[in-house]
């Protein structure tokens, strides 16, 4: 009898700590692991080098930023190798070092601060769902579990086509429009869960729908009809003061 | 926030009123707020309808005699500021006028530089987005202006990193301003040199914070630096900064085309001017919006946004100003203004004005557990009050919406929001006590009930 009570307490409370649907995820990045291992796709001499393309943009980036604080270009031009090679590896994040004339470990720091450097490959469409609260009320919930069964894997996860990885992130800045989630640049709003099928088979057949409110309204406008800027805007010279 | 008592809270507006009768003169104090005239809406092109590039933006306005502005010079654009009354509109609500005369100093050799803060990233906020996207040349007309007014050499507008297309439209009006001589060097004319960058972040809400972002721009780690040394005096490159949301920056050329006056004209006193709202949640048509400053919240909802989901009757609660903000039930609500004065005597603020609306269907204990979750995973780490406190705030706030939990841990989260409030480098640790304190300031008996409820299907099991 005292064992059954004791494996009947231990099964409760490790029900206990499985909270229903929303966990706090392994993300395919930052929030992740914080040491770098070295593995086969991932080491110092994984090969990584600037397009031609890329370099020009690195150094319009550098001319940004006054003499003796280059530094400061280590956010953007971690953005550009992340684009270029579709995550960083760590040889990405040396060249950046060098380029900058910075110590490798500056630009780990920022590698790793940072939510949108992803150190681990990820799949061709990243989609980035937001369960904030604002988003969170309008449901995104059930868009989560949308995608969840319809790609077959959990948050944090890739598909094993290596198209679709799904994270789950914190507020996007789109709460007028939730529930909404990102596809690499683009944001898709206004969301029901038949909506994100929709996109994702849209995406798997190759094209990309355009992103935007899904639900037929514009941008932020009130969808039952806009309540200001009804009249057309004026022009230039209206209300100014007599004296400028 | 520090919890005035009665009898203080008393004297504090007995003083006001005082004040008011002793100095103003005999005008008629405006008592019914909003709703705006469109003719008043400063941001014309807020739902993107209207080209919002060059062409678009001078035929509603914009750089409209800007060069004339700039030739009044910076005590004349300050002063205009000043009368205005327009506070900061990224959330501290702190008076513009006077923190841009901060940078009105004799330059040591330093070169001064604007940052705009265009990481909107507080839950519930997305009105920088709009004009970044739809209305990007009053953004950089204000940094000229502005930039101006603080004899700034350059301005960083430092955008989140999510913000794609945004940021792609603002680095599009910039290329437009350049080519068009309105900025870059003998910018519109009036012989001031002036340029603007834009950076962008790469997903941190801290980077929102002033110090933070000037971190980020210089390279590293987005980790708050203590203030003294302020800004004004120490910033991004060590040199003087002024780092202002973007709200705060695209209002000022239109408050000195149409006079400090007209902008005055709007709200209650120390209160004034228009705000972009974001009523967001259960309502049945959430939207952006802008309107007058200490707008009635009922009438705020019930005009723009079709009303709660369900009719006024079903509101819960809402947080008014961002997820920083305390949460007010239904009975503040029916009758609060929104403005910041009026907020803070509710016990709450008024933030970045992003209303997040709440129904009776909602379990209010898990959407303040998910915003504090957020802030756990936002905090930077560097002080242990936010980063030891905030995460076990979020252990605690998970269990309470099970139940799983003692009625005297009640009182324990708020002795450990309490301790991480104020005791922080930056303001993230209040950020995430505030909403804690809000909930059990105003839903305790709901925390009780579910805490009684678990302990009896514990026991019911057993």
């Amino acid at each position: 009898m005292f064992l059954s009570s004791t494996l009947r307490s231990a099964v409760s409370y490790a029900v206990r700590q499985v909270r229903s649907l929303h966990q706090t995820s392994a993300r395919a990045g930052a929030g992740g692991i914080f040491v770098h291992r070295d593995t086969p796709d991932n080491n110092p001499e994984t090969p990584f080098e600037f397009s031609p393309e890329n370099m020009k943009r690195v150094e319009a980036i550098m001319n940004n930023y006054p003499e003796g604080h280059k530094a400061g270009a280590t956010i953007p031009v971690l953005d550009v190798a992340q684009r270029q090679h579709g995550w960083l590896p760590i040889s990405a994040m040396n060249r950046v070092a060098e380029i900058l004339g910075i110590a490798p470990m500056r630009v780990y720091e920022v590698a790793t601060f940072y939510t949108m450097f992803l150190r681990q490959p990820v799949g061709k469409y990243h989609i980035q769902i937001c369960t904030t609260t604002p988003c969170m009320l309008c449901d995104s919930d059930s868009i989560l579990e949308a995608i969840q069964s319809k790609l077959g894997v959990k948050v944090g996860e890739t598909t094993a086509d290596k198209l679709f990885t799904l994270t789950e992130v914190e507020c996007l800045g789109a709460c007028v429009n939730a529930p909404m989630v990102q596809i690499n640049d683009s944001y898709y709003e206004d969301l029901k869960p038949s909506d994100i099928e929709q996109i994702i088979d849209e995406l798997k057949a190759g094209r990309v729908p355009p992103p935007g409110p899904r639900s037929g309204r514009f941008s932020c406008e009130p969808a039952g009809g806009l309540t200001s800027l009804t009249e057309p805007p004026p022009g230039p010279g209206f209300g100014v003061r007599p004296d400028l | 926030m520090t919890e005035f008592s009665f009898l203080g809270e008393l004297s504090l507006y007995g003083f006001i009123l005082y004040f008011n009768c002793a100095t103003a003169p005999e005008t008629p104090k405006k008592t019914k707020f909003g709703p705006l005239a469109d003719q008043d809406r400063i941001f014309t092109n807020l739902y993107g309808r209207h080209d919002w590039r060059l062409k678009g933006a001078l035929q509603r306005g914009d750089w409209y005699k800007t060069k004339e502005i700039l030739d009044k010079g910076v005590d004349w654009i300050l002063n205009e500021i000043k009368v205005s009354g327009l506070r900061g509109r990224g959330g501290a609500g702190f008076p513009t006028g006077m923190k841009w005369s901060f940078m009105n100093k004799p330059s040591d050799g330093r070169p001064k530089y604007l940052v705009v803060n265009a990481d909107e990233g507080e839950p519930g906020t997305c009105k920088d987005r709009e004009i970044m996207r739809n209305d990007p040349h009053k953004l950089i007309e204000g940094c000229l202006v502005a930039g101006r007014a603080m004899g700034a050499r350059a301005a960083y507008i430092y955008i989140r990193g999510e913000f794609y297309n945004e940021s792609s439209n603002l680095q599009v009006t910039i290329n437009e301003a350049y080519a068009a001589g309105l900025i870059g060097r003998n910018a519109c004319g009036s012989g001031y040199d002036f340029d603007v960058f834009v950076m962008r972040g790469a997903g941190a809400y801290i980077c929102g914070e002033e110090t933070a972002l000037i971190e980020s721009i210089e390279g590293k780690q987005g980790k708050p630096r203590l203030k003294p040394p302020f800004p004004a005096d120490v910033g991004v490159f060590g040199c003087p900064t002024t780092v202002a949301n973007v709200e705060t920056v695209a209002v000022a050329p239109t408050i000195c085309r149409r006079g400090g006056t007209w902008f005055l004209s709007f709200g209650r006193e120390r209160n004034s001017g228009t705000k972009l709202f974001n009523i967001s949640g259960h309502v049945n048509n959430p939207c952006t919006v802008e309107e007058e400053m200490s707008v009635p919240l009922k009438e705020l909802i019930e005009r723009h946004a079709g009303g709660v989901r369900g009719g006024w009757d079903n509101l819960l609660c809402v947080i008014p100003g961002g997820s920083s903000t305390p949460l007010i039930p239904r009975h503040v609500c029916d009758t609060v203004l929104m403005d910041f004065d009026a907020l803070i005597q509710a016990q709450t603020g008024l933030g970045t004005a992003a209303l997040i609306v709440m129904d009776k269907s909602t379990d209010v204990i898990r959407a303040i557990a998910r915003l504090i979750e957020f802030y756990k995973h936002e905090s930077c780490g560097q002080c242990t009050p936010c980063r030891e406190g905030v995460d076990w705030m979020n252990n605690m706030m998970w269990r309470f919406v099970k139940g799983d939990a003692q009625s005297a841990e009640i009182d324990m989260i708020w002795e450990i929001s309490k301790q991480i409030e104020g005791h922080t480098i930056c303001a993230l640790g209040d950020g995430a006590a505030w909403p804690v304190q809000g909930l059990i300031r105003h839903f305790r008996p709901l925390m009780e009930s579910r805490i009684a409820d678990f302990k009896q299907k514990q026991q019911a099991r057993a």
